[in-house]
């Protein structure tokens, strides 16, 4: 996982200002706060809120959402220095509007309960298996223990996982 | 017959979660919208002697900030249980009333802006001075001033429990065990942090509230502010999680309705996660010891088993802890008796199995310790004390389950191969040892008049509606389930509605009744519309059922058939729903149901009876205790859909494990505050602390729990499961844990030294 965005500098001062941001393929501005956080961004002002806050500490990952294709944490990112970049949420996910086979799988393998913190799991859960950190349940385990499911449905994930990776359809 | 309940059907409300759609209660848009941010007070006793606004107020988009003065009183109301399905403060003391500081974290003011960005920097701003007092803020702290309530839970509960003398019964015992337990406070954190958004529309308050119980919310905001619940609606229909944080109606969701009076705007508060850990109650810091007195062949004659734990200044909370206790074995003499500090924390509340997680922890410690000092197999022991009637009424079991939950987690764990001795067994440098204990969590019936709504169209579809909301319990899933097989028609042909106060009343599922309380509704409505098209159809002449008697039709896939009527080779006599409603030119038709519980002297002994088992390793060098294995079986009477009950089974055994080797809230006491109120400091399990769970499901014929004789599955997963790990770890260290979470600094202390020298090459071997 990594979170080294680094943006050109711009100058701004601390005043509300147009961010232009590319979300899901489509071309969305805000009159917002440089201090406004990717997730509030989503959240708050886009009304995208499949991405999930948690803890807004950066610590459970329920704000998972994918920056130039890499997973980031949406609560440790400003809004701002995603210009120029693509930010993928759970609902740019499938480009078809049916479910991605991740989704269908976390849905067979029964991977969520209360399912607050899935959108965070499925975004990382894809990802893993494009970085190729999915050869056994151990490593699953160990790559995505930055997504706390406080329903502790880590089984299940794991479950869905491997049905993914076994199936070859993860992307 | 086959029907939907039982199927293992995917959650209905699957692609809704896995796609990000299905909405949480911050998560609504509305225009105008402000966000409000809570000042904690810094201090954990004393009181406020200043509060400058000034800076926060000439901040950048503030709308206002709220303090004591500029609060309207609110109403005093008892703190009673929400599952009696009436108002249910957290708490009784309601802050920015006065000046005084109870505990850290109490919200002093409230800061409302256009944005949360503002918001919270203005939060920051608010200058707040104090004349501060000494705290108390544990156990340890207050042990001089311990006193023994008369009663808990708003005096629902006695504080003390006894049958028989358990003096007497030790006396006569050939053997007795005696062992103390300390136990740290835990906090929910469900992940999503309790969020409310409050909208003012005149005198009509909509609230959109992260709940256990949208009705719960009504009647206490209502009685807070007094106003007539007619007055407000609670719109609620996914929860983030709750395990109880949510189960109470805390301060802040009435704050919020009022800071959005005050603004004239919606208003939204979203708890940041270190206000989690003061605003929504969590498990108290306590301390149980426990004696059994046993004769030589293992026949319990005696328990006694007391607590000591920290509450609020104001309230007598305690999670009781002497449920199944007090209930689980045949021993004649039980004595349970409660102590209270009163303390500077918040009033503690409901956490996943309250009481029993820990009281059953004590007691299923201490039956392992006594298995061992009579030569005695653990199973064994319970074994000779299984009892078929409630112990302290006397009254059988409504359904039991139990000695067939010990056999079939034995056999999944592999018990038949385990050498009784400690450190019996290595692989490499861990230590490995299995554990088991009983498990059970009661069922009660404090609820009052459940009620549900079906409505029928004449195509055959169905819409089921109930006041209930889902938090991870899969209870859209199952209630469609069950409507479906109630008015015989397929599952994908009805809609359940739910979350919205003005649907008919269903209590909050809270302690293991939701399942139990709503499917019995569900189940009655559809059942009564099922009936209502029935009469119509065998009293119409039209009708190919016309004559036949009620009772001897069926109805499956949406018809309506009575067996062995029609002409030869042709099938049953019938007709659809449809077609009774076409000829009739109806569009639609409905009926409601109700349930009552049977009254609460009901005369059964009331558990849902489960089994724990854990295989666990411990480092022989480090102390670091990993679980390998968790299987657990359970008998919750019908299982209305085995995908959501494993699931809630796994979570809870998951839970369990989390007790035992995670969470832990410390306070500093110092400064009167929690110290590690974050997701980062305070440990919950990750995937890779989670080993795999096997979960085994006994179904048991249950007469008494409503017509459908569920039981629930919330709970039970979690109890005994710490004391399976204990007994565990002592079985593959020799050491018994007597503090929760067990640490690496408990084992260290306790494993012998030369045991890592002596292991170190096979540690770098491995």
């Amino acid at each position: 996982m990594s979170t080294d965005i680094v943006s050109p500098a711009v100058a701004r001062g601390p005043e509300t200002g147009t961010v232009r941001l590319s979300i899901n393929g489509q071309q969305r501005e805000l009159a917002i706060e440089p201090r406004v956080s990717l997730l509030d961004a989503l959240r708050e002002h886009l009304g995208l809120t499949g991405s999930k806050k948690g803890c807004d500490q950066g610590t459970c990952g329920a704000c998972t959402v994918w920056v130039d294709g890499r997973r980031v944490l949406a609560c440790l990112t400003l809004a701002v220095t995603c210009e120029g970049r693509e930010v993928t949420t759970i609902e740019g996910l499938s480009a078809d509007g049916g479910l991605h086979p991740m989704q269908a799988a976390f849905v067979a393998q029964d991977a969520f309960q209360c399912g607050y913190c899935t959108p965070g799991q499925i975004m990382s859960a894809v990802a893993l298996l494009r970085e190729g950190h999915a050869r056994d349940d151990d490593e699953i385990g160990e790559w995505m223990s930055g997504n706390i499911c406080r329903c502790a449905a880590y089984p299940h994930i794991r479950a869905a996982i491997r049905e993914v990776r076994d199936t070859g359809r993860g992307e | 017959m086959t029907g939907a309940i039982g199927q293992a059907i995917p959650r209905v409300d699957g692609p809704a979660k896995v796609t990000g759609t299905a909405r949480y209660s911050g998560e609504v848009p509305l225009p105008d919208l402000a966000y409000a941010e809570i000042v904690g007070a810094g201090i954990a006793s004393g009181r406020v002697t200043a509060i400058g606004t000034a800076a926060a107020e000439q901040a950048a988009g503030v709308v206002a900030v709220l303090t004591r003065r500029s609060m309207p009183k609110v109403a005093a109301v008892p703190l009673l249980p929400s599952l009696l399905g009436g108002p249910a403060p957290g708490e009784t003391f309601f802050p920015m009333q006065d000046d005084v500081v109870h505990y850290a974290g109490q919200p002093v003011a409230i800061v409302v802006a256009d944005t949360l960005e503002q918001a919270r920097h203005a939060a920051t701003l608010v200058a707040v001075s104090y004349a501060e007092d000494p705290s108390v803020t544990t156990i340890g702290q207050g042990r001089p001033s311990a006193y023994e309530p008369g009663t808990l839970f708003g005096g629902l509960m006695p504080a003390r429990t006894e049958r028989g003398s358990a003096a007497d019964g030790l006396a006569a015992a050939d053997l007795q065990v005696a062992a103390g337990f300390r136990f740290a406070a835990n906090h929910h954190n469900a992940l999503e942090a309790l969020t409310t958004i409050a909208t003012w529309d005149g005198d009509q308050l909509t609230l959109h509230d992260s709940c256990q119980g949208i009705k719960a919310v009504q009647l206490t905001v209502a009685a807070l502010l007094g106003l007539s619940p007619s007055k407000i609606r609670v719109l609620t229909e996914y929860v983030g999680g709750a395990f109880g944080s949510k189960a109470m109606v805390w301060p802040h969701v009435t704050l919020t309705a009022l800071a959005a009076q005050h603004v004239r705007r919606p208003v939204k508060l979203a708890l940041p996660r270190g206000q989690m850990f003061t605003s929504c109650g969590h498990r108290e810091e306590q301390e149980q010891h426990i004696e059994l007195g046993a004769t030589r062949d293992g026949r319990l004659t005696a328990i006694r088993h007391h607590k000591i734990s920290l509450t609020s200044p104001f309230d007598d909370w305690a999670e009781p802890a002497f449920g199944v206790a007090s209930q689980l074995y045949g021993c004649p003499n039980f004595e349970g008796v409660h102590r209270l500090v009163r303390g500077n924390t918040m009033t503690p509340t409901f956490t996943r199995a309250p009481g029993e997680a820990a009281g059953v922890f004590s007691l299923e410690c201490a039956m392992d310790e006594l298995a061992g000092q009579l030569g005695i197999d653990p199973i064994e022991l319970r074994r000779r004390n299984l009892t078929e009637v409630d112990p302290n009424t006397g009254y059988p079991w409504s359904s039991y389950g139990l000695p067939e939950c010990l056999e079939a987690g034995a056999a999944r764990i592999g018990w038949d191969r385990r050498d009784p001795r400690p450190r019996s067994e290595r692989d490499g440098n861990w230590l490995i040892g299995t554990g088991m204990a009983a498990a059970a969590y009661p069922v009660a019936f404090f609820m009052h008049t459940q009620r549900a709504r079906a409505h029928m169209y004449a195509d055959g579809t169905a819409i089921v509606q109930t006041a209930a909301q889902e938090f991870g319990t899969g209870a859209p899933t199952v209630m469609t389930q069950v409507a479906a097989d109630g008015l015989g028609i397929d599952p994908g042909n009805v809609r359940f509605e739910f979350g919205d106060t003005d649907l008919p009343t269903s209590g909050s599922p809270v302690g293991s009744n939701g399942a139990m309380m709503v499917s019995s509704a569900v189940h009655n409505a559809a059942t009564a519309l099922r009936d209502q098209l029935i009469t119509l159809a065998v009293t119409d002449e039209q009708s190919p059922l016309h004559g036949a008697g009620p009772a001897q039709v069926m109805v499956a896939g949406g018809r309506m058939t009575v067996t062995g009527s029609g002409p030869a080779g042709r099938g049953p006599a019938g007709e659809t729903y449809t077609d009774l409603m076409q000829r009739h030119f109806m569009n639609d038709a409905e009926a409601t149901g109700s349930w009552d519980p049977p009254p609460p002297d009901t005369p059964h002994g009331l558990l849902t009876f489960g089994a724990q088992f854990a295989r666990v390793a411990v480092d022989a060098d480090l102390g670091l205790v990993r679980v390998r294995h968790l299987a657990g079986a359970f008998a919750p009477g019908r299982v209305l859909n085995p995908v959501t009950a494993r699931s809630q089974l796994m979570g809870g055994m998951l839970w369990g494990m989390s007790q035992a080797l995670l969470e832990g809230t410390r306070m500093d006491t110092r400064l009167g505050r929690w110290a590690n109120a974050s997701l980062g400091d305070y440990l919950v399990p990750v995937n890779a602390d989670a080993p795999e769970v096997d979960v085994d499901l006994i179904e048991v014929e249950d007469t008494v729990t409503g017509p459908l004789g569920v039981k629930g599955v919330g709970e039970v997963g979690q109890v005994g499961v710490a004391a399976a790990i204990a007994n565990a770890v002592h079985h593959a260290t020799g050491f018994r844990p007597r503090e929760l979470p067990i640490s690496v600094e408990h084992l260290l202390a306790a494993l012998p030294p030369e045991q890592a020298t002596a292991s170190a090459g096979a540690a770098r071997a491995r």
